[in-house]
């Protein structure tokens, strides 16, 4: 595998044991934009502690996906369960869910008139009811873990996208969410930033947090992927452990993908 | 290295010689004036062009205003001063009759042993607007600012003290009503309930429980009617007023206008395309003259307040387009980012879309208010006597200073010159402020 940003360190996986509870369960979900079919059938469950990368051409519903699982966007036939909670339009049980699962985004999101701090206290403080100088306190501690405590009072726009992207995901864990999504968390980075951020990706699956991750960081994938699951044209095509996927793609479709990804 | 070096440093000078001045032709004003003004025929043509036309203004303006008159009873008494100085034929300024007449221009025909009255609302006007001006200012102010209105109005208008507050307790409902539900029934319901609850208590509760609460404890000043009011004092009470709540009102037209619910949505853009569709003398007529025959026979709805609740939707349709502008310039990802924090629809509106959107607003916002300001003067086409043409046209109609022209208009115009100059200049102080703050 080429991959510029393979994983060299060494992963702890002490902490990465898949518990049998189920964290998602996706069944039977279609979605449709206008007439435009972007998911099919779509069955997936996820267990707590798993760590599931989503990959797929550009246009196959990998972002409608993970998007689903947090209600940005809606589905219109199927079910959807996450924690226990089934999302209808229910706005409470949507609340709900947006607070136990954390997301990022390809493009940060941050919010770039409030100092580093003051987005990672924001949702603590607002949703969880968190008073202030705690949140500031967990605020900081996920600020440390992601190697950007002294930034705390800059604002996002002076920070580099790799920067923004730790803010990100510190700003998520500060909500301690029980399972983070992530959508294609490096493809807007400059290749030298990449690396610091799937560090920080990597450190959290390394403390057992449930990921589902679209990204086409392969080396990522290996390194700390249960399950590898390949998208094409809203459907799921094939799901594996990392190895076999790589090593032993099934479908046609997948060979192809992999191919032109790993530049074979 | 070395070696060539000393080989090649045959000469080298050691004393500099001292800058000299450039020649005159190359500095300073000269200088200035060729590049600027003269630098080719047509740029000298058009430099003569407009010297010539400063100079022919100038020419009336200044000895004009260099004759001045500033202790005069009558206009005739100022003519004489003149011509007794300046000789036969010459004109000047009589700026006796601001003089003489300035208390009319400020407060119209408000009491004159109330005038303190007005004046200290202004000043505690000061008093409200300073900490949401400036936000280095301590925040707990606020609680000021919030209750000005109801302190403000009863200062201007007397009477019993138990109208504005009953007023203001029409706010707190609505606030109530929204807490309250917003966990029960959800955002949309608690929406609905905060708009209609404070509707329904002005419209039916509010005059008789202010009327028990006289009888139970009165408590008032002396009342003044709204026909005395006139001057500065009515163009403040109209503008201020507007001002302050048509920016709430645009916002909530505005969000209106992006919402998903058909029926909010249809309502919004209705009301905003139909206000913006009319002229407002239209508006203010209606207020002044139809709004008789819908209101129920006997009500007495104070014209000033029919005026200012006009030139509030009027400004508030306005603002809301503006303020749509700066929603649509956020990145939809903001809206994304902060619902997946969960943060319900008011949260992500008050903490993260809202400050960006009216950031991005402001010089719109602003020239919105400016021109709501200066649209107060049209208040003399429903029998309000404005500064501009009301009093003035009052002022001339007396005797001692019938036939005169310019000096009213251009005190006046210089006070709402300096008030709207200000504003911009705040506006633009307060886009530098969150420019440098956010980067
Ligand atoms: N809001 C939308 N309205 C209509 N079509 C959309 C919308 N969002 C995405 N799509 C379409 O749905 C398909 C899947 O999009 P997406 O999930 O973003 O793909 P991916 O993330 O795998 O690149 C694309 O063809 C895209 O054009
Ligand atoms: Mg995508």
């Amino acid at each position: 595998m080429s991959d510029p940003h393979a994983v060299t360190r060494k992963i702890d996986r002490s902490h990465m044991q898949v518990s049998d509870e189920v964290a998602i369960q996706i069944s039977g979900m279609n979605k449709w934009y206008g007439a435009f079919h972007v998911l099919r059938d779509i069955n997936m469950t996820v267990n707590r502690g798993e760590r599931i990368v989503i990959c797929g051409p550009s246009g196959s519903g990998k972002s409608t996906l993970i998007r689903c699982i947090n209600r940005l966007e809606e589905h219109q036939k199927g079910q959807i369960v996450v924690d226990g909670i089934e999302l209808t339009s229910d706005l409470k049980n949507i609340d709900k869910v947006r607070s136990e699962v954390g997301m990022v985004f390809q493009h940060f999101n941050l919010f770039p008139h409030l100092t580093i701090l003051e987005n990672c206290t924001l949702a603590p403080i607002w949703v969880r009811k968190v008073p202030k100088r705690e949140a500031e306190e967990t605020a900081m501690h996920f600020l440390e873990k992601v190697k950007i405590p002294e930034q705390a009072h800059k604002y996002p726009g002076q920070l580099s996208g790799g920067q923004q992207q730790r803010v990100a995901i510190a700003r998520s864990l500060c909500m301690k969410p029980r399972i983070m999504l992530f959508d294609e968390p490096t493809s807007a980075l400059d290749p030298e930033m990449i690396k610091e951020v799937l560090d920080t990706m990597i450190e959290l699956a390394e403390e057992g947090m449930t990921m589902l991750c679209v990204t086409h960081e392969m080396g990522f994938a290996q390194a700390v992927a249960n399950r590898v699951i390949f998208m094409d044209q809203g459907q799921i095509v094939e799901q594996n452990e990392p190895k076999e996927f790589f090593n032993n793609p099934q479908s046609d479709r997948t060979k192809l993908f992999l191919s032109q990804i790993l530049g074979h | 290295m070395s070696n060539s070096q000393a080989n090649s440093a045959v000469y080298v000078r050691d004393a500099m010689l001292p800058a000299e001045h450039p020649p005159a032709m190359e500095t300073g004003i000269i200088k200035w004036l060729r590049e600027n003004l003269f630098s080719g025929p047509l740029n000298t043509i058009l430099t003569l062009v407009g010297l010539v036309a400063i100079y022919s203004v100038l020419s009336g303006i200044l000895p004009w205003l260099f004759r001045s008159v500033w202790v005069a009873n009558s206009l005739g008494e100022c003519r004489s001063i003149i011509t007794a100085t300046f000789g036969e034929g010459a004109t000047g300024a009589c700026w006796a009759v601001i003089r003489e007449r300035w208390t009319q221009f400020i407060f119209g025909f408000y009491p004159s042993h109330l005038y303190w009255r007005p004046v200290l609302a202004f000043l505690l006007l000061l008093a409200a607007l300073a900490p949401v001006l400036f936000t280095h200012l301590p925040r707990k102010s606020l609680w000021f600012s919030i209750l000005y209105p109801a302190l403000g109005f009863w200062l201007l208008w007397g009477g019993t003290i138990w109208i504005p507050v009953v007023a203001m307790a029409g706010f707190a409902l609505g606030w109530l009503a929204l807490r309250v539900l917003q966990p029960i029934g959800g955002t949309i319901l608690a929406t609905i309930a905060a708009v209609v609850v404070p509707i329904l208590w002005w419209l039916l509760l509010a005059g008789p429980v202010a009327q028990q609460l006289q009888a139970i404890l009165p408590i008032g000043i002396e009342a003044v009617r709204s026909d005395k009011f006139g001057g500065f004092v009515l163009a403040f009470t109209i503008g201020i007023t507007g001002i302050a709540f048509s920016l709430p009102m645009g916002i909530i037209l505005a969000l209106g206008r992006r919402s998903d619910m058909l029926l909010v949505k249809a309502l919004c853009v209705g009301f905003i395309e139909f206000i913006r569709g009319v002229p407002l003398i239209t508006l203010l007529f209606t207020a002044s003259l139809l709004l008789n025959y819908f209101l129920p026979p006997g009500t007495n709805f104070d014209i000033i307040l029919r005026v200012i609740i006009m030139v509030t939707l009027f400004s508030a349709a306005y603002i809301a387009e503006v303020i749509r502008g700066g929603l649509a310039a956020l990145p939809r990802g903001q809206y994304e980012a902060a619902d997946a924090l969960g943060l319900d629809y008011w949260k992500a509106q008050r903490l993260i879309i809202m400050p960006q959107a009216l950031k991005i607003s402001i010089p719109g916002i602003v020239s919105s208010f400016i021109g709501l300001f200066k649209d107060t003067t049209l208040v003399i086409f429903v029998g309000l006597l404005d500064p501009l043409k009301g009093i003035t046209d009052a002022v001339r109609a007396s005797i001692e200073w019938k036939g005169i022209y310019w000096e009213p208009y251009i005190f006046v115009g210089g006070i709402f010159f300096l008030i709207c100059f200000s504003m911009s200049r705040y506006s633009m102080y307060l886009e530098r402020k969150l420019q440098r703050e956010h980067r």
